[in-house]
């Protein structure tokens, strides 16, 4: 592995697989009475995050401290940050405390390569703007893999918010790289132009695309995101684009419904198909942490090149 | 060290094993195997002491990566991979029979041991080897020995098994 992971574009398919794996084994550790493996003893994890967080903030720190890791989170809202700092100035002030890992938040794409450039620590993204989440993606992965055995061949059907969406990218290069057939379904307004070079096909009905679909993959609509008008109301959204169960039925049988948190019900998603019998939205948080667990574990030992 | 050699060692080795644990206090044992080759060679001696007693005891599986003491102190080669650990019973108060193939420096079992002890707490454990090569650098000492093999430090013992290599063979080699 690279010294850092930037994206899902860092990594081969050889270490998509490596990663999966592993994160099979680091999975038992969570299951076992006394959670955590001596493994990262002494190594300190920085969790710099400059957009708010839940899930992944959580699902980093329980992964960095089940590994023994000696982790710490700066939160923004209580940093320097709001004195005026630069993001370059707070990082190397954190670096200057010698880090071993420095995991990233932040708003604006490309910020992690930046860090990447001017760090000796190693950087994971855990989300940069509209840019790549590899984590997500690497723990979507996980998931359908868990329940299809396999991704090669799957028809993999990503509807909602594809403008504002670093999920979206990065689950592309994944689940293409994999060989899925990744269909991906939005609003035109919300559909970036040229995504089709992505190798995805593109389609603006609901119904077309989740047509015999093995997974379906919804994003949030990312109010904070927009600035402008890209659809009349929420309500016409969900009429138009929602996913209801009656959309749910023109999948396969066993289809089984994602979403990366956190949801927006009755917008992009109906309580109904959130919390059906299809859905497996709270096994890809718990996922998360073996994954993340994972990275964590590949990276620090890893070759540095 | 050939196929037969090899499965009269861990005949022998099953009724060692019960031998010193029989007695009225009624503890239970159960096998716990190190990846890779521990694993089969810890079902094979379950199988053995079935055949003469008919008990079946458990199998299983440590894997010790994430406790090795070398891990993280060269970052020059990729991590080494972990595989899964399947201990799918409590080894609270139980006798635990702990299987390797190779017995060499000492570390691994370290490693094992500290592995063992964040799932519970067995009444004891106890070490099986397949081969026991000698240079010891921490003081662990097996209970149960299936050969003892003196070889040099320039050496490498490879064990080889069936339900893995195709073959049953223990080969030393120059390396």
């Amino acid at each position: 592995m690279k010294k850092d992971l930037l994206g899902i574009g860092d990594l081969t398919r050889d270490e998509i697989y490596l990663v999966l794996d592993t994160a099979e084994a680091m999975r038992e550790i969570g299951q076992r009475t006394i959670k955590k493996v001596p493994t990262l003893r002494g190594k300190t994890v920085v969790n710099l995050f400059y957009e708010p967080s839940t899930r992944t903030r959580t699902s980093f720190e329980i992964a960095e401290k089940r590994l023994s890791a000696d982790t710490l989170n700066v939160a923004v809202a209580t940093s320097s940050v709001l004195k005026g700092e630069t993001l370059v100035d707070t990082a190397m002030n954190i670096e200057a405390m010698a880090p071993d890992v420095i995991v990233l938040r932040h708003a604006s794409s490309g910020a992690c390569h930046l860090l990447s450039r001017i760090c000796r620590s190693r950087v994971i993204n855990a989300g940069d703007g509209m840019h790549e989440h590899p984590t997500q993606a690497l723990l979507d992965a996980f998931t359908i893999r868990e329940h299809k055995k396999r991704i090669e061949g799957l028809k993999v059907t990503i509807v909602g918010d594809l403008l504002h969406s670093r999920v979206l990218r990065s689950n592309v290069l994944l689940l293409t790289e994999l060989g899925a057939e990744v269909w991906v379904c939005g609003p035109s307004t919300l559909v970036p132009p040229g995504i089709e070079r992505l190798g995805v096909r593109v389609s603006t009905s609901v119904d077309e695309a989740v047509k015999d679909a093995d997974v379906i993959m919804m994003l949030r609509i990312q109010h904070e995101r927009m600035n402008g008008a890209f659809f009349p109301s929420v309500r016409e959204y969900f009429n138009t684009f929602g996913m209801t169960p009656a959309r749910v039925a023109g999948a396969k049988p066993d289809v089984i419904i994602m979403h990366p948190g956190p949801m927006n019900r009755g917008v992009e998603i109906a309580s109904e198909v959130a919390d059906g019998p299809y859905s497996v939205i709270l096994e890809q948080v718990a996922n998360g942490v073996a994954v993340r667990m994972a990275v964590l574990y590949l990276l620090v030992g890893g070759a540095e090149d | 060290m050939d196929a037969d050699r090899m499965s009269k060692s861990l005949a022998r080795i099953a009724h060692e094993i019960l031998e010193r644990n029989a007695g009225p206090t009624g503890d239970a044992l159960a096998f716990v195997g190190i990846r890779t080759r521990g694993v089969p060679i810890a079902k094979r001696i379950a199988a053995a002491i079935r055949d003469i007693n008919g008990h079946e005891i458990a199998v299983g599986a440590l894997d010790i990566t994430l406790y090795r003491d070398d891990l993280m102190r060269h970052a020059v080669a990729p991590q080494p991979l972990v595989r899964r650990t399947e201990i799918p019973f409590s080894i609270d108060d139980k006798r635990i029979l702990l299987v390797d193939d190779v017995l060499y420096t000492g570390r691994t079992i370290r490693a094992a041991l500290d592995a063992l002890i964040d799932f519970g707490r067995p009444k004891a454990i106890q070490l099986i080897v397949l081969v026991d090569r000698g240079h010891r650098e921490l003081p662990i000492k097996a209970d149960y020995v299936g050969k003892n093999l003196p070889t040099s430090l320039s050496e490498s013992v490879q064990v080889h098994l069936s339900e893995i290599d195709g073959k049953d063979e223990v080969e030393i080699r120059e390396s």
